[in-house]
C-alpha cells in the first residue's frame, strides 16, 4: 500500500479539488475585504460609502468565510486526500462530487445575491424572528445539500476501498476524511431541519409564525460540530502530513484514529453551551451538555501529545540534545511546516479561551461580547486557516503540476508572520475589550457618551490596526494561490503522507466499526437532547411573526 | 493498542485536572446556586405591555421575597424601557426582562448580568449591586439596523 510515495492525484480528481479551491480563495478575498471594512468602521474613523450597511458586510464576512471558504476548502482537500490514499475516484464518485460542487456554487451565488440586495442582513446565524428573503435560505440549503453530495462521494469511495481490501484498516487520511464527513452529515441534519421545516415555509408566507427557541436549538445542534468540521481537516494535516514534511513518523496510527472517533462522539451533543444564558432551557440539561463539551479535552490532549512527540522523536533522531534541543533542528524555513506550526501555537491560548466560553458560569462574563469573536479568530481564523494555507502550498502545485518555488516559500512564511502579527493585535484587543463588556456584532457606537463605552474605543482602534495587517496577509495569500494555480514553474510537488512509527503494530479493526460509533453518537445525542427538546415543544409560547429590521 | 507511558501520565494528569475543574463548576451550580439565567416562564410577546409585571417597567420594592427589589425591563427594537434607572447600593435585586419583537441581548457592562431575551420567554437574574456608579446596558445580540444604538443605564446610588 505504501509503495508509490510520489503517486500523483489523478488529473481529473485534481480538477475537481481545484474547482473547490477557486471558490474558496475568491471567498477569502471577498470575506477578508469585508472583515477589513468592519474593523475600520468600528474604529469610529471610517464610514461605509454608498449606503452599504455595517450588518450587510458583517453578513458577507460570516457567510463567505465561515460557511463558503471552509466548506469548499475542506471538501476539496478531503476529496484529494481520498483520491491520493484510497485510489482515484470512479467516474460515478467523481460525477456525484461535481454535482455537489455545482449545487454549492449555485447556492452560494443565490445567498450572496440576496445579501448584496440587502434582503438578508441577518448574519450567518440567521436567528429568527429576523426574517430574510426565502432565496437566502434556499441558497444556504443548496450549499448544505451540495456538501452532502461531496460527502457521499467520500463515503462511497471508502466503502469501495474496504470491499476491495477486506480485513484491512483503511488508509489513515481516508479514514479521517470519512470521520469528518460523517460528523458533518449528522450535524447538518439540525440546520437543514430548521431551515426546511421552519424558516423556509415561514419566509414564503406558508406559515405565519415560527418557534424561536426550537430554531435556535436546532441551529446550535449544528453550530458546535461545525467548528470541529473546520478543525478536523487541520488535524489531518497535523497528524499525517506534517510528520512527513519534517521527515519524521506519525507517533501512532491507532491513537490518531481513536482521537478522531472521540471528536465524532463528543462534538455534537453539546450545543447548549452556546445557549447557556437563554431562557426556556433547564439549567441541569445545560450542565450535562457542558460536561459533554469538556470531554473533547481528551482527544485534544492526545493530539497535542502526538504532535510534540513526533517533533521531539524526529529531533532526537537527528542527534538533538537537551530538553528542548530538538526544536532547533525542525525545518523552520519550510513553509509547509512553519505556517501550520504557528497555527498550532495559536491553538494553545485559543483552547484556554474556549474553556472559559463553555464553562457553566464563566460564560456569563463574556457571552456575546467581542471576546467570543477574538476566540474564534484564534481557532478558525488562525489555527485552522494557517493550516489550510500550509496545505495549499503543496496541494495546489501538486494538483496543477507545478512546484512551490523558493521565492514563494519565503513569501508564504512572510505571509504567516503578517497573519500572526495582525491577529495578535486584533484578537488580543478583542479579548481585552470583551472582558470590559464590549459587545460583538455591533457597529461603532458611543452608547450615548457612556464612560464605559469610551474605554472600549482604543481597543477598537487596535483591532483596526490588526485588521489592516491581516488584510495585507490576505493579499499575499491570494497572490501565492494565483501563482501556484497558474504561473509557478511546471514540476512535481509531493503530496506528503506520513507513515506510522508503530507500523509493526496492527491497527485494531474496531475503529472501522461504524455501526458501533454512529450508534454511540446517536445515543449520546438522544440522551442530551430528547427530554429538553420535548420540554421546549410542550411548553412553547406562541410563535413569532417575521421582522425585517435592517 | 499500545499507549506510551508518557502519554498515559499526560492523559491521567489531564483527566484529573478536568475532573477537578468540572467538580468546581458542578458544586458552584448545584450547591452554591450559581446557575446561568434559565427562567422557564413564558409570555405572549404581542401582549407584553398589558402583562404583569411588564405593564409597569422600572424598579419596584417587594416584601416577603428573597430579594428586596424587582427591576423590570421591556426590550424592543431599538430601545429598553426604562431608558435609565436608579438602584440603591447594596440592594438585592431580581432583574426581570423580556422582548416584544426579535431576540435582544441584556448585558450590564462591568457586571455578571448577561442574558438573552427571546420572544415568548421571560429572563430573570438575581444580583446585588454592591458598587456605586453608572452601569451601561447594551444589546449584545444582533437585532437590526439600530442594534448598536440600543442602550439603557443603571445608576447605583448610595442608599
Amino acid at each position: 500500500m505504501k509503495s508509490n510515495v510520489m503517486k500523483m492525484v489523478d488529473r481529473r480528481d485534481g480538477k475537481l479539488a481545484m474547482a473547490h479551491f477557486y471558490v474558496a480563495f475568491i471567498a477569502l478575498a471577498i470575506g477578508g475585504l469585508a472583515g477589513l471594512l468592519q474593523t475600520l468602521v468600528r474604529s469610529g474613523k471610517f464610514v461605509l460609502p454608498a449606503g452599504i450597511g455595517y450588518y450587510q458586510i458583517l453578513t458577507v464576512h460570516g457567510v463567505v468565510l465561515g460557511l463558503v471558504l471552509t466548506t469548499f476548502f475542506i471538501m476539496g482537500f478531503q476529496l484529494a486526500a481520498v483520491s491520493k490514499t484510497a485510489g482515484t475516484l470512479t467516474k460515478r464518485q467523481r460525477t456525484i462530487a461535481w454535482i455537489g460542487f455545482w449545487l454549492m456554487t449555485i447556492g452560494t451565488l443565490m445567498a450572496a445575491t440576496m445579501i448584496l440586495l440587502n434582503k438578508a442582513s441577518v448574519l450567518y446565524t440567521f436567528y429568527a424572528p429576523l426574517q430574510a428573503h426565502a432565496l437566502y435560505y434556499i441558497g444556504l440549503t443548496l450549499v448544505i445539500v451540495g456538501s452532502w453530495f461531496d460527502g457521499a462521494a467520500i463515503v462511497i469511495a471508502y466503502i469501495a476501498w474496504r470491499k476491495a481490501n477486506p480485513g484491512q484498516p483503511s488508509p489513515l487520511l481516508t479514514f479521517m476524511s470519512l470521520v469528518n464527513t460523517l460528523l458533518w452529515i449528522v450535524a447538518t441534519i439540525g440546520v437543514a431541519a430548521t431551515v426546511l421545516l421552519q424558516l423556509l415555509p415561514w419566509s414564503l408566507g406558508l406559515v405565519d409564525r415560527v418557534d424561536v427557541l426550537v430554531s435556535r436549538t436546532l441551529f446550535w445542534y449544528f453550530g458546535h460540530p461545525l467548528v470541529y468540521f473546520w478543525l478536523l481537516p487541520a488535524y489531518m494535516a497535523w497528524y499525517v502530513v506534517i510528520p512527513k514534511v519534517i521527515g519524521g513518523k506519525i507517533f501512532s496510527d491507532s491513537l490518531a484514529r481513536m482521537s478522531f472517533i472521540l471528536f465524532l462522539l463528543f462534538s455534537i451533543p453539546v450545543g447548549f453551551h452556546h445557549q447557556l444564558t437563554e431562557p426556556g432551557i433547564d439549567p441541569a440539561w445545560k450542565f450535562l451538555q457542558v460536561i459533554l463539551t469538556f470531554l473533547v479535552v481528551i482527544p485534544s490532549l492526545m493530539t497535542a501529545f502526538s504532535l510534540f512527540a513526533t517533533f521531539e522523536s524526529y529531533g532526537r533522531s537527528k542527534g538533538a540534545k537537551g530538553l528542548f534541543g530538538w526544536l532547533k533542528v525542525l525545518p523552520w524555513n519550510d513553509a509547509r511546516f512553519t505556517v501550520p506550526f504557528i497555527g498550532m501555537l495559536s491553538f494553545i491560548p485559543a483552547g484556554a479561551g474556549g474553556m472559559v466560553n463553555a464553562s457553566h458560569q464563566l460564560n456569563q462574563v463574556i457571552h456575546n461580547t467581542i471576546w467570543v469573536t477574538g476566540h474564534f479568530h484564534l481557532t478558525l481564523a488562525t489555527a485552522v486557516i494557517l493550516t489550510f494555507f500550509g496545505i495549499t502550498y503543496w496541494l495546489v502545485p501538486h494538483l496543477t503540476g507545478r512546484t512551490l518555488t523558493k521565492a514563494m516559500n519565503k513569501l508564504a512564511i512572510i505571509q504567516a508572520v503578517f497573519w500572526a502579527t495582525g491577529m495578535t493585535f486584533m484578537s488580543g484587543a478583542m479579548h481585552a475589550a470583551g472582558l470590559l463588556g464590549a459587545p460583538r456584532r455591533s457597529s461603532f457606537s458611543e452608547y450615548g457618551g457612556a464612560a464605559q463605552a469610551a474605554e472600549w474605543i482604543p481597543y477598537q482602534v487596535a483591532q483596526a490596526i490588526g485588521g489592516s495587517i491581516l488584510f495585507i496577509g490576505i493579499i499575499l495569500m491570494v497572490y501565492i494561490f494565483i501563482n501556484l494555480a497558474f504561473f509557478a514553474p511546471k514540476g512535481e510537488e509531493e503530496f506528503p503522507v506520513g507513515e506510522a512509527a508503530d507500523e509493526a503494530e496492527k491497527t485494531p479493526m474496531v475503529f472501522e466499526n461504524w455501526k458501533l460509533w454512529l450508534g454511540i453518537t446517536v445515543i449520546l445525542i438522544l440522551f442530551a437532547y430528547t427530554i429538553p427538546f420535548i420540554d421546549m415543544i410542550e411548553n412553547a409560547p406562541i410563535g413569532s411573526k417575521g421582522y425585517k429590521l435592517w | 493498542m499500545h499507549i506510551h507511558k508518557y502519554e498515559k501520565i499526560w492523559l491521567i494528569f489531564g483527566l484529573t485536572t478536568l475532573l477537578v475543574f468540572l467538580s468546581v463548576l458542578g458544586v458552584s451550580a448545584f450547591y452554591l446556586g450559581n446557575q446561568p439565567p434559565s427562567c422557564l416562564a413564558t409570555i405572549n410577546p404581542e401582549k407584553v405591555d398589558t402583562t404583569k409585571p411588564f405593564n409597569k417597567p422600572g424598579l419596584k420594592k417587594v416584601e416577603g421575597k428573597d430579594w428586596d427589589y424587582e427591576l423590570v425591563f421591556v426590550a424592543s427594537a431599538f430601545n429598553y424601557n426604562p431608558g435609565e434607572i436608579e438602584v440603591p447600593k447594596g440592594a438585592k435585586v431580581k432583574v426581570i426582562a423580556t422582548t416584544k419583537d426579535v431576540i435582544h441581548g441584556f448585558e450590564v457592562a462591568g457586571t455578571n448580568i448577561n442574558m438573552m431575551l427571546e420572544p415568548g420567554f421571560i429572563s430573570e437574574f438575581e444580583t446585588t449591586f454592591d458598587k456605586a456608579g453608572e452601569f451601561l446596558i447594551v444589546c449584545n445580540e444582533y437585532c437590526g439596523a439600530g442594534h448598536h444604538m440600543m442602550t439603557s443605564k443603571i445608576k447605583v446610588v448610595e442608599a
